[in-house]
C-alpha cells in the first residue's frame, strides 16, 4: 500500500524548480490547443498539411532567430504564408494539392537548414525547435502561447457551427451561403497559429503527432463532435502530463516522451473500442 | 411572381469540355419536377449551376425571382449525392438538422429556442425524430436522405434541389421519400429532383425535365415520356418498349460516371 503522501510528493517533487513549472504549464496547454484542431485535422484529413506547416515554420524559425526577431512571429509568418501558397497553387489546377504541399514545405524546411548551416554557434539553440525543448520555456514564450491559445479559441468558439457545417458538408454549406472558402482558409490560419504554439514543446518534427494523435484516440469513442473535441483536449493535456513526469524521473526527452504517451493511449483505445469500430464501417 | 426557378441560357464546362448547352426552362411555384437523362448529362451539374456551385460559361438563374445571392440561399435547400459526404463524421442526426439553422446564426450565437423548435419540427415532418440522437453512419441510406431532407427544412428552404436521393436505397425507403415530397409539396414545396427512376417521375411528377447537356423536353411527364425524345436524350443507351400501351424505359448498363 502506497502511501498517499508519497505520490503527492512524488507529483510535487518537479514543481519546486521554475523551469518545471513552465515546461508543465507549456505542454499541458499546448496540448489541449492542439487538441481542438487536432479534431479538424482528422476528420477533414489535414494530417499532410499540417506536417508540412509546421516544417515550413522551421525557416521562419531560423530566419528570425539570425535577425533577432520573435522566433513565434516568423514561425508563424512561414506557416501561413505556406498555408496560403498551397491554396494559391492547387487551385490553379495545374498539380494536386499534396503535390503543392511537397515542393513548399520542403522548399522552406530546407531554407531553415541553410540559415543553421551558416551560424553555427546558433546551432544547438536551433534543434531544440526541431525535436522539442520544453524544460528552455520561458516566462515570455508561456505568455505567447497563453495568448495564441486564447486566440485560437476565440475564433473556434465564434466560428463552431459554421466550421462544423464546413468540415461535415462543404458543398451544402456554401449551397446555403456559408462563406466556406473564407472558413476553410480559417481553418488553416488557426492551424499554423497552434502548430507554432508547439514546435517549442515537442518540436517540429513531431508536432504533427501532437495534432493528430490525441484526436484519432478521441474519434474512436466518441460519436458526437463536441465530445470528440472535449476527449480530445483531456487526451492530449493528460498525454503531456504524463509524458513531462516520466521525463523527469525517468530521464527522457520531454517532447518524445509526450508523444509515445499519446501513441500508448490510441493503441489502448483502439483495442477496447475494436468493436464498436468495425461496428461503424458495417453501418456505413 | 409565381416562378420558383427561371434559367435561361445557361452553359457549362469542365476543362473545355461541354457539359450543358444554352439551358432554359422554368419551374412553376410549388411544381414538382423531376429531371432525368443519362449519366454524364448533366444533371447533377445543372443543379449545381443553379446554386452557383460550378461557375457558368453564359446564361442567368434566378430563383423565386431574384438572383442566387446570400438571402436567396437561405431559401433553397439542397441534398447533395450520397458519394459527397463523410458518413463516419461524428454528427448526430440532430446535429446535422441543427446545420439548416447555421445560414440564419450568427457568429458567438448559441441555437436560440426557436432555433431548436424548427430542427424537432423538420425531425418530425421527416419522420425522424425519434432517431434524432443516431449517429449520422449508423442510419440507412432512406433514413440519412430523410435527415438531410430535414434539415433543408429546418432551413425554412422554399426551393427543394434533390441530387439522386433514392439511389442507393430500398425500395420502401423511396416510396417514403417520395410521399414525403408530395406532402412538401403539399405545403407549396417547389421540388426539383435527379434521378435515374423514370417509371417513379411518370407516376408521381407534375413535370419532367430530358435532359442530356441540352434540354430534350420539358413538361408533363406523358408528354415528355415518348419512345422519340427518350431517344433522342438516351440514344442507344436506353431501350423503349411498349408494352400493353405502357412505355416501359429500360436504361443499359453502361459503368456509372457522373457528371
Amino acid at each position: 500500500m502506497v502511501h498517499p503522501n508519497i505520490v503527492v510528493d512524488y507529483l510535487l517533487a518537479p514543481l519546486q524548480f521554475g523551469f518545471m513549472q513552465r515546461g508543465l504549464l507549456a505542454s499541458v496547454l499546448v496540448a489541449a490547443i492542439c487538441g481542438i484542431l487536432g479534431s479538424f485535422v482528422v476528420l477533414k484529413r489535414l494530417a499532410f498539411i499540417g506536417d508540412a506547416l509546421a516544417h515550413a515554420s522551421f525557416g521562419g524559425v531560423a530566419l528570425a532567430f539570425v535577425l533577432g526577431a520573435n522566433i513565434y512571429l516568423g514561425a508563424f509568418v512561414f506557416a501561413l504564408a505556406t498555408a496560403l501558397g498551397i491554396g494559391a497553387i492547387s487551385q490553379r489546377g495545374r498539380v494536386s494539392s499534396d503535390t503543392a504541399i511537397g515542393v513548399l514545405f520542403s522548399g522552406t524546411f530546407a531554407l531553415g537548414i541553410l540559415i543553421i548551416s551558416r551560424v553555427e554557434s546558433y546551432t544547438t539553440d536551433l534543434f531544440g525547435y526541431l525535436f522539442g525543448d520544453v524544460l528552455s520555456i520561458t516566462e515570455s514564450d508561456l505568455w505567447t502561447i497563453a495568448a495564441l491559445g486564447l486566440v485560437v479559441l476565440a475564433l473556434v468558439g465564434a466560428f463552431y457551427r459554421q466550421l462544423l457545417f464546413v468540415a461535415f458538408d462543404p458543398t451544402v454549406a456554401a449551397a446555403t451561403g456559408i462563406p466556406a472558402r473564407a472558413l476553410e482558409y480559417l481553418l488553416l490560419a488557426l492551424l499554423g497559429a497552434t502548430i507554432v504554439t508547439a514546435i517549442q514543446a515537442v518540436g517540429i518534427v513531431m508536432v504533427v503527432a501532437l495534432l493528430v494523435t490525441p484526436a484519432a484516440t478521441a474519434y474512436l469513442f466518441t460519436s458526437r463532435f463536441h465530445h470528440m473535441i472535449l476527449a480530445s483536449v483531456v487526451v492530449g493535456a493528460f498525454s503531456a502530463l504524463l509524458g513531462i513526469y516520466l521525463s523527469y524521473y525517468l530521464d527522457l526527452a520531454s517532447g518524445a516522451a509526450i508523444i509515445l504517451v499519446a501513441t500508448a493511449l490510441f493503441f489502448v483505445t483502439l483495442a477496447l473500442t475494436g468493436r464498436k469500430l468495425s461496428a461503424r464501417r458495417v453501418a456505413s | 411572381m409565381n416562378k420558383a426557378l427561371e434559367i435561361k441560357n445557361l452553359s457549362v464546362a469542365y476543362n473545355g469540355r461541354p457539359a450543358l448547352e444554352g439551358i432554359t426552362f422554368s419551374v412553376p411555384k410549388g411544381a414538382m419536377l423531376g429531371v432525368v437523362g443519362p449519366n454524364g448529362g448533366g444533371k447533377s451539374t445543372l443543379l449545381k449551376a443553379m446554386l452557383g456551385l460550378v461557375r457558368p460559361q453564359t446564361g442567368t438563374v434566378e430563383i423565386l425571382g431574384h438572383w442566387v445571392d446570400r438571402r436567396v440561399r437561405k431559401l433553397v435547400g439542397y441534398v447533395p449525392q450520397r458519394e459527397d459526404v463523410d458518413w463516419n463524421f461524428p454528427v448526430s442526426a440532430f446535429d446535422v438538422v441543427m446545420m439548416g439553422r447555421v445560414p440564419s446564426m450568427r457568429p458567438f450565437r448559441r441555437p436560440t429556442a426557436r432555433d431548436r423548435e424548427l430542427v424537432w419540427e423538420a425531425l418530425k415532418t421527416a419522420g425522424m425524430e425519434r432517431l434524432s440522437d443516431t449517429p449520422i453512419g449508423g442510419l440507412s441510406g432512406g433514413q440519412q436522405q430523410r435527415v438531410f431532407l430535414a434539415r433543408a427544412l429546418a432551413q425554412e428552404a422554399q426551393v427543394l434541389l434533390l441530387d439522386e436521393p433514392v439511389s442507393g436505397v430500398d425500395a420502401p425507403s423511396q416510396h417514403e421519400i417520395f410521399d414525403l415530397l408530395h406532402r412538401l409539396q403539399g405545403e407549396g414545396k417547389t421540388v426539383v429532383v435527379t434521378t435515374h427512376d423514370l417509371s417513379c417521375v411518370a407516376e408521381r411528377f407534375d413535370l419532367a425535365l430530358l435532359l442530356n447537356r441540352r434540354v430534350i423536353s420539358l413538361g408533363k411527364p406523358e408528354e415528355v415520356f415518348s419512345p422519340e425524345l427518350l431517344n433522342e436524350a438516351y440514344q442507344s443507351h436506353l431501350m423503349v418498349l411498349e408494352i400493353g400501351g405502357r412505355t416501359v424505359a429500360v436504361e443499359d448498363g453502361t459503368p456509372k460516371h457522373r457528371g
